[in-house]
């Protein structure tokens, strides 16, 4: 039988393949995004302008290349936060505003901006203890409820938390100054990378990381953890105990790049539905293959939104609408070949 | 004499602490090799006494006994090694091709981190060719028939390489053809000496293949003993509440209602 295990199946190494695919053209979407942009002229930086222009080559490495690299982190958290979410929930339409951690963020950036001077490292310090929270408050909720699975439990909870900060956030904005602070809380929840600097990039990398290493490591655990509670339980998993350790790398992950970002809706929900279609639902290949999508589509986005007009088109505006399209695009094919 | 594959002495249990009993004192040995149905209506115990097994839940007192050890004392992980599950259904929110999910059934031998590998796959699909769904290996597993998903289940169960298979209610979704397929592949996992324990409200199922029938109403054992002596008319008469006739067709119990 070895023998015949030996060579893989074509299907999946197609799927490989794609992965690769798209591993390279994340990596030319990387370098091309430091060239382009609106100096000296709009779309392009000429590669010479490196060596002769000073004003390019900072600009280049200053705000270009950490601007990218907090792409590159952003993207890989929400793709693969959805991606794991939506596995260990069994459900293919949770992303990582659920369970309370955007509207947390959303709570806690926008009483920082009201109550606490606004200062940049107040505004994601408390953006990420507040999404930290929205998951934590989530979780002792569930405990408490006394019916339905873990999954169920955590849901509702979610939505209650949910709800619960999201009509805070509201009470703050309407405390806020409204020509000096309202402003700043609108911007925030818009979503955006142009205020990122290498500190910054520091600040996302000793969490994101490890959080994602760990959530790459458990990718075929991930599978187990799909199924339900009883069946993974007699397949030698301890459902709950695992589940949590891999909501908490997500949700970590996603609370330190959402301080920095803002609310960049969309991404967790959508990549992992393409990235499903591309290389097949086991998640050995469906998690890398929604950090590297992820990471191309935060990539391609804030390449327009920082260059397509003079003026900065707020991130999370436009992974909404392409997301929300695509969306559309997913569920109506899906229904065509559901009647053919 | 080797130690029972499955035992329960003086096993009782309650969902609630202070609740009433699902099961009481319930006392029985399942013989390593042998296929068990365990017989009840709805409500009588029976999952729960599959859960007990399994060891999803603990007794509220008496012990339960894998293969003459204490279940408590297993780690999850061994026990799982030795003891798996085929479900009564098993949604699947992904859409994991057949060899995919039959591979999970390799977690109970792999750490934390680590991957499937050759060997593993080898395992899968020489399952998936016992239960004769080699041709369906690349098919996402939510477009399969439930005959062939209730194949599928087994084909993991097969590869997680316990001795001992726990089955819930296996066929009670299936039509005549499908059910027929997997009992008798159950059956011959039986004849292969790996120890089959499974749940039915379907008295003629288990006179089809159990060698033992454990007999439960409301949470007792009535009887347990060999199949021939357990499916009689006075006792499933007793049992189900209505008067049955148990007939002989071809050297099987056969149970026919009365009207």
């Amino acid at each position: 039988m070895s023998a015949e295990a030996r060579p893989r199946p074509g299907e999946e190494r197609r799927a490989t393949a794609r992965l690769w695919a798209i591993a390279s053209v994340l990596l030319a979407g990387a370098l091309v995004s430091a060239a382009i942009g609106r100096y000296p002229g709009p779309f392009l930086t000429p590669p010479a302008a490196l060596f002769h222009d000073e004003l390019a080559r900072n600009l280049i490495l200053n705000l270009r290349v950490p601007r990218i690299i907090a792409a590159l982190l952003l993207g890989a958290t929400l793709g693969g936060a959805g991606a794991v979410l939506q596995m260990v929930f069994r459900n293919p339409l949770v992303d990582s505003g659920f369970l309370g951690v955007s509207p947390g963020a959303a709570f806690g950036a926008s009483l920082a901006i009201v109550f606490l001077g606004g200062a940049p490292a107040t505004v994601q310090g408390s953006a990420a203890a507040f999404a930290l929270l929205g998951m934590a408050a989530s979780y002792l909720i569930a405990q408490r409820i006394r019916f339905g699975d873990w999954v169920l439990r955590l849901v509702l909870a979610g939505i209650i938390v949910s709800a619960t900060l999201s009509s805070a956030t509201g009470a703050v904005k309407y405390l806020a100054d409204p020509l000096r602070q309202l402003p700043d809380i609108t911007f925030w929840m818009l979503g955006g990378l142009w205020a990122i600097t290498w500190r910054d990039v520091l600040h996302m990398l000793p969490v994101v990381l490890p959080c994602l290493v760990v959530l790459y490591l458990m990718r075929w655990r991930l599978n187990v953890l799909s199924l339900r509670d009883e069946t993974a339980f007699s397949l030698g998993v301890a459902p709950g105990r695992e589940r949590l350790v891999i909501v908490i790398a997500a949700v970590a992950a996603t609370a330190a790049v959402v301080s920095k970002a803002g609310q960049v809706g969309w991404v967790g929900l959508i990549v992992p539905h393409i990235a499903r279609r591309l290389v097949g639902s086991d998640a050995r290949r469906a998690l890398p293959a929604s950090m590297l999508l992820g990471t191309l589509f935060v990539l391609a986005c804030d390449d327009v939104a920082r260059t397509l007009l003079n003026g900065e088109i707020p991130l999370g505006l436009l992974t909404s609408f392409v997301g929300a399209l695509f969306f559309l695009g997913l569920v109506l094919r899906r229904q065509a070949v559901g009647r053919s | 004499m080797s130690a029972p594959a499955l035992a329960f002495r003086g096993v009782s249990f309650a969902y609630a602490p202070g609740g009433p009993d699902v099961l009481s004192d319930v006392s029985l040995e399942v013989a390593t090799g042998s296929i068990t149905a365990v017989l009840g209506a709805n409500g009588s115990g029976k999952t729960t006494l599959l859960r007990l097994l399994l060891g999803l839940l603990a007794p509220t007192s008496g012990t339960v006994e894998v293969e003459g050890r204490p279940q408590h004392g297993y780690s999850r992980r061994d026990l799982s090694q030795r003891v798996g599950l085929v479900p009564q259904s098993e949604p699947v929110a992904f859409e994991l091709s057949v060899l995919e999910f039959a591979l999970l059934g390799r977690a109970p031998h792999l750490g934390l981190l680590a991957l499937p590998g050759a060997a593993d796959h080898a395992l899968a699909l020489e399952a998936l060719e016992r239960v004769g769904l080699t041709a369906l290996k690349h098919r996402a597993v939510p477009t399969l028939s439930g005959g062939e998903a209730q194949l599928a289940t087994i084909a993991r169960a097969l590869v997680q390489q316990s001795a001992i298979l726990l089955s819930d209610e296996p066929t009670s979704h299936l039509d005549p053809a499908n059910t027929r397929r997997v009992l008798e592949v159950l059956r011959r996992l039986g004849r292969e000496g790996r120890t089959v324990v499974f749940t039915t409200h379907d008295p003629n199922l288990a006179a089809a293949i159990a060698d033992q029938v454990v007999l439960l109403r409301d949470g007792c054992v009535l009887a347990a003993a060999r199949t021939a002596e357990v499916l009689t008319t006075e006792r499933l008469s007793a049992t189900y509440g209505m008067e049955v006739e148990v007939v002989q067709l071809r050297g099987r119990p056969l149970v026919v209602p009365h009207s």
